[in-house]
């Protein structure tokens, strides 16, 4: 058989279009995907709106002026957000707040980073046990949690002087409940490179167990250890049970109170809050993408 | 029989390494089982064993990464068995990529040298140097993603070497690469190795690998050393059953031994030492040591012909269906292929020989 059909070659030098020899269905592809692109806007777009409306209701309640009679209208004001500064407790409150959530960041990084790394270069069988111990506060009410900790609390009250009775000491029960989080934060990490063989490279090299954790496994595992902390630091800002039933002034407890007090502030603070976690979650992200980004593979072998 | 006795050969600037009688069990695995090695200074021992055999367990034992549960290991006369890995000075390479990530490989290789208060210039140098050794100058400011897997293991080999260590340890440290590579790398492990003078325990379940790299080579099996010994004679000469099946191709070809001697196909061949000697016994031949002659009335016949480049290699089936694989240089070849009738004889080459 010596015919053939016009190539694809030929059909663009005549026409110029690879078009002509489009497959069937070609078009009806095309139309489905414009479909998939718009569904994909109206999901985002609904999404967005579930996630920002209520961030523009507490903006729009929280900068609330004066009411206009005649336009029926409010005028704009920041009084609500210069009050924050003005407020000794609320500050008082951040303060606090803040304070616990860095211990509770640094006494979880070292409970479970070198916990973890010994676990899966000494005792791998042992590392269902810690995950097991770690993800223990997650089936535990907070409640529970508080009517079992409060004798505790009481005895350190009484008997350890002003830092027994201290709010700093609810990072000791904020380790805890940050653990199921800032575990499977690390373990994703230390999974993601050969923990075992770079803590044996580091040995034979001569450097020691805390060499090894700190100058090797600890850089490497950085993304992880910055998205336990992001969630360590989100969960304690946001913590309000345990802090009120303790009679602790965090900065929830205290926006509880002045939301009695004052409406304006407290939505204010709670805004404030956010958009201040939301800032340190990027910072941290960015941080944990510029070490992702050499645990990438292996480049191809040159020929 | 075990031979233990180090390589005559063997000449460098390493150091002696003996392991004694050395157990390890793991559970109720003895991963180590009585193992006995005396390794002379500047001597590669290559140790050879299929999967589970012990032979990366008495590696790790040697680095420090394990620990022995009896026996001791000897590094120049010095009981190492209970100094801790990061103080017995001993550079290992890993099957893994074991390249610290947040490091570049100047930095990688300079680790070791940090550890000892080497100082910046002092370390880049030394850093540099070696990274030149292994043919790597060029990429000291590369992280290890931005290298190849050959050009990993080619660094964390620097890595090894930079520390200038007693005893360089390689844990089948191209099992993770590509056959060319694996190749090239190995011919430049050896060269620098030898350049270097280190005395170096090589694990490997790759009998090429083992049998090229190796001054001597240990085969294992079950936590035991079979046999060690230089290359050739392991090939030529097995000592023991596993280790005449488990190196090299072997056909099995029934015969009658008779004390010394083993009647195979007609021709009267020596039996190796710890060989059957009596009665009717299969004698393991190599393929090399078959002959093959073209016969119109011949017994046998060709069932298949492969061609190796400079070497061919013949399936062929004897009278009773015995098949039987026959390999020769590809100029012998001439005549051969599938259904042509032959004769097969073995040459006299001793043989190892098992009891039916």
């Amino acid at each position: 058989m010596t015919m053939s059909t016009p190539t694809s070659l030929g059909a663009a030098a005549k026409g110029g279009g690879a078009l002509l020899n489009r497959p069937k269905g070609a078009g009806k592809g095309r139309r489905s995907s414009r479909g998939q692109t718009l569904a994909r806007a109206i999901v985002l777009f609904i999404v967005l709106g579930y996630l920002v409306l209520p961030l523009f209701a507490m903006l729009e309640f929280s900068t609330r002026g004066d009411f206009d009679r005649t336009t029926k209208t409010f005028a704009r004001s920041l009084d609500s957000y210069a009050a924050i500064f003005s407020n000794q407790d609320l500050m008082a409150g951040i303060a606090t707040s803040l304070e616990i959530a860095v211990l509770t960041v640094f006494g979880m990084l070292l409970l479970l980073v070198p916990t973890m790394v010994w676990t899966v270069v000494r005792v791998p069988r042992m590392r269902r046990v810690v995950e097991f111990l770690c993800l223990l506060p997650l089936a535990i009410p907070a409640i529970v949690i508080v009517v079992g900790i409060a004798p505790i609390y009481r005895w350190m009250g009484q008997n350890l002087g002003a830092f027994g009775a201290s709010a700093l000491t609810l990072a000791f029960i904020n380790i805890i409940l940050v653990l199921p989080y800032s575990y499977r934060a690390i373990d994703s990490s230390l999974r993601s490179i050969d923990t075992a063989t770079l803590a044996d490279a580091a040995r034979s090299l001569g450097a020691g167990w805390p060499r090894t954790i700190f100058q090797v496994i600890v850089p490497n595992i950085r993304g992880g250890i910055m998205s336990a902390s992001v969630l360590a630091i989100a969960l304690v800002l946001g913590e309000y049970t345990i802090s009120s039933l303790l009679s602790f002034s965090t900065i929830q407890v205290v926006i509880y109170l002045l939301g009695k007090r004052d409406p304006f502030i407290s939505v204010a603070v709670s805004l404030a809050a956010l958009v201040f976690a939301f800032v340190l979650l990027f910072v941290i992200t960015r941080f944990a993408t510029g070490s992702g980004r050499r645990s990438q593979r292996t480049a191809e072998e040159p020929a | 029989m075990t031979s233990t006795s180090p390589s005559p050969a063997a000449t460098g600037h390493g150091v002696a390494v003996v392991f004694q009688e050395m157990h390890r069990w793991y559970g109720p695995v003895h991963a180590l089982n009585g193992l006995s090695i005396d390794i002379a200074p500047g001597e590669l021992v290559a140790l050879l064993g299929p999967s589970g055999c012990g032979k990366t367990t008495a590696l790790r034992a040697l680095g420090g990464l394990d620990v022995v549960d009896q026996g001791s290991i000897l590094v120049d006369g010095k009981d190492m068995t209970h100094v801790p890995a990061n103080k017995r000075n001993m550079g290992i390479v890993f099957q893994a990529y074991s390249l610290f990530p947040n490091m570049t490989a100047r930095d990688n290789v300079g680790y070791g040298l940090r550890l000892r208060g080497v100082d910046g210039a002092g370390r880049k140098k030394r850093a540099e140097e070696t990274l030149d050794l292994v043919g790597l100058g060029q990429q000291a400011g590369r992280y290890p993603h931005q290298m190849s897997g050959g050009q990993q293991q080619r660094v964390a080999l620097a890595r090894a070497l930079a520390i200038e260590p007693k005893v360089l340890l390689l844990d089948e440290p191209l099992s993770a690469l590509d056959a060319k590579v694996r190749r090239q790398l190995r011919e430049e492990i050896r060269r620098i190795q030898i350049m270097v003078g280190i005395t170096t325990l090589f694990v490997t379940h790759d009998q090429e690998e083992a049998l090229a790299m190796g001054d001597r080579v240990g085969v294992m099996s079950s936590g035991r050393l079979e046999q060690i010994a230089p290359p050739a004679e392991l090939y030529d000469r097995p000592t023991t059953r596993f280790v005449a099946e488990f190196v090299g191709l072997t056909n099995r070809i029934a015969g009658d031994a008779d004390g010394a001697s083993v009647n195979v196909l007609g021709t009267r061949v020596e039996l190796l030492p710890g060989s059957a000697e009596h009665g009717r016994v299969t004698a393991l031949v190599r393929p090399e040591n078959v002959r093959v002659t073209q016969a119109e009335d011949g017994t046998a016949r060709v069932l298949a012909v492969s061609f190796l480049g400079s070497l061919c290699r013949a399936q062929v089936a004897l009278h009773d269906e015995t098949i039987v694989v026959a390999q020769m240089a590809a100029s012998d070849s001439t005549g051969l292929y599938p259904g042509a009738r032959i004769n097969v004889g073995v040459k006299p080459a001793p043989v190892f020989a098992v009891a039916d």
